[in-house]
């Protein structure tokens, strides 16, 4: 029995910094970063991407960064310290804290569609209740006919 | 008449005509810059872009003029660029020959990480000076659009030829060795 404990102990031993390297090591995975960055030179996002030389070589950069335990936002830095901000694919991504820009760049586009669709719907509303000049009805239909009967002489 | 006065295809028209205006001015937009090739085409040399950016080794900043004076053989290239890979062992060369006559090769490593462009330079034991532009920025003041590109630049600090391209012997012949025997 002292030896069961005794192995048990051990083992337990073992298993410790084992688990806790593996607590300090936050895993991403490249699919995961990959649609949030730029393939700089491609002009498109990273997973886009798929043969371009530099997108290859800019997935390895990021898979040797995860094999390093490194988070997603210490990826994400290192890839701007290597390229630039414009490697960062979404808007707010750059981590400053007065980035009026970031928020903006969400609520223009959101404010154009809703004042575009609101134009398209005012505009179709008053065209389809506007009367159009053939739609007079039987009294309309019926005077038309009585001024096509006078112009011939029948 | 009155049919296409009414609001909804004026609405239909007014935003196909933001589209092709927003399509036009994007492809105007992305034209590269090529002031440098119509210069030379009439016989003239335009001034260089301003070029300062950090060394590659990491060790402060490099410009073009810090070389004023010399003929530079300013080439653009990558660690990722197949093209790059055949043209370095021959820039190599003549960099050991141009260093004698108040000339040299001036790499910049564009839009790479700068530890496979380290290993690159090890690789092809290039001993020329190296910049480093990993956003890219300066693509836009040369008009580059590909890798490998090297443009010639006199002792003036004036663009004397562009290669958008890989460089041979021949180009180096006919567009750097002239360059030597003139003056500052």
């Amino acid at each position: 029995m002292k030896r069961a404990v005794a192995v048990a102990t051990l083992l337990a031993a073992l298993a410790l910094p084992a688990a806790a390297t593996a607590a300090d090591c936050p895993k991403t995975t490249l699919a995961d970063i990959e649609d949030e960055v730029m393939c700089s030179i491609c002009g498109t996002p990273l997973g886009l991407a798929a043969d371009a030389p530099q997108a290859q070589r800019e997935r390895a950069y990021i898979e040797r960064l995860i094999a390093d335990c490194r988070s997603k936002d210490q990826i994400k830095r290192a890839l701007v310290a290597q390229f630039g901000e414009a490697v960062l694919a979404l808007p707010g991504d750059a981590g400053d804290d007065n980035g009026i820009e970031d928020v903006l760049v969400y609520v223009i586009p959101a404010i154009g569609i809703v004042l575009a669709a609101g134009g398209i719907a005012f505009a179709a509303t008053r065209w389809r209740r506007r009367p159009t000049s053939g739609a007079a009805g039987p009294a309309g239909d019926s005077t038309r006919v009585d001024v096509d009967m006078e112009r011939y002489d029948l | 008449m009155r049919r296409l006065l009414a609001p909804l295809p004026i609405a239909v028209l007014a935003a196909v005509v933001a589209l092709v205006a927003l399509l036009a001015y994007g492809l105007a937009s992305n034209e590269p810059e090529r002031g440098v090739e119509r210069a030379l085409i009439a016989g003239g040399r335009e001034p260089a872009p301003d070029v300062d950016l950090p060394r590659l080794e990491g060790n402060g900043n490099g410009s073009l003029a810090d070389y004023r004076g010399h003929v530079v053989v300013l080439n653009f290239w990558a660690s990722w660029c197949d093209p790059c890979r055949a043209e370095s062992p021959l820039l190599q060369r003549w960099h050991e020959r141009l260093d004698k006559q108040g000339a040299t090769v001036l790499g910049v490593d564009v839009q790479d990480i700068s530890g496979d462009a380290l290993d690159f330079v090890s690789e092809y034991g290039l001993t020329y000076p190296m910049l480093r532009d990993g956003p890219g920025d300066i693509r836009d003041d040369f008009g580059i659009l590909g890798l490998p590109e090297t443009f010639v630049i006199d002792r003036r600090g004036r663009v004397a030829a562009v290669a958008r391209g890989p460089v041979d012997d021949e180009f180096m012949r006919k567009q750097v060795a002239p360059l030597l025997k003139e003056r500052a």
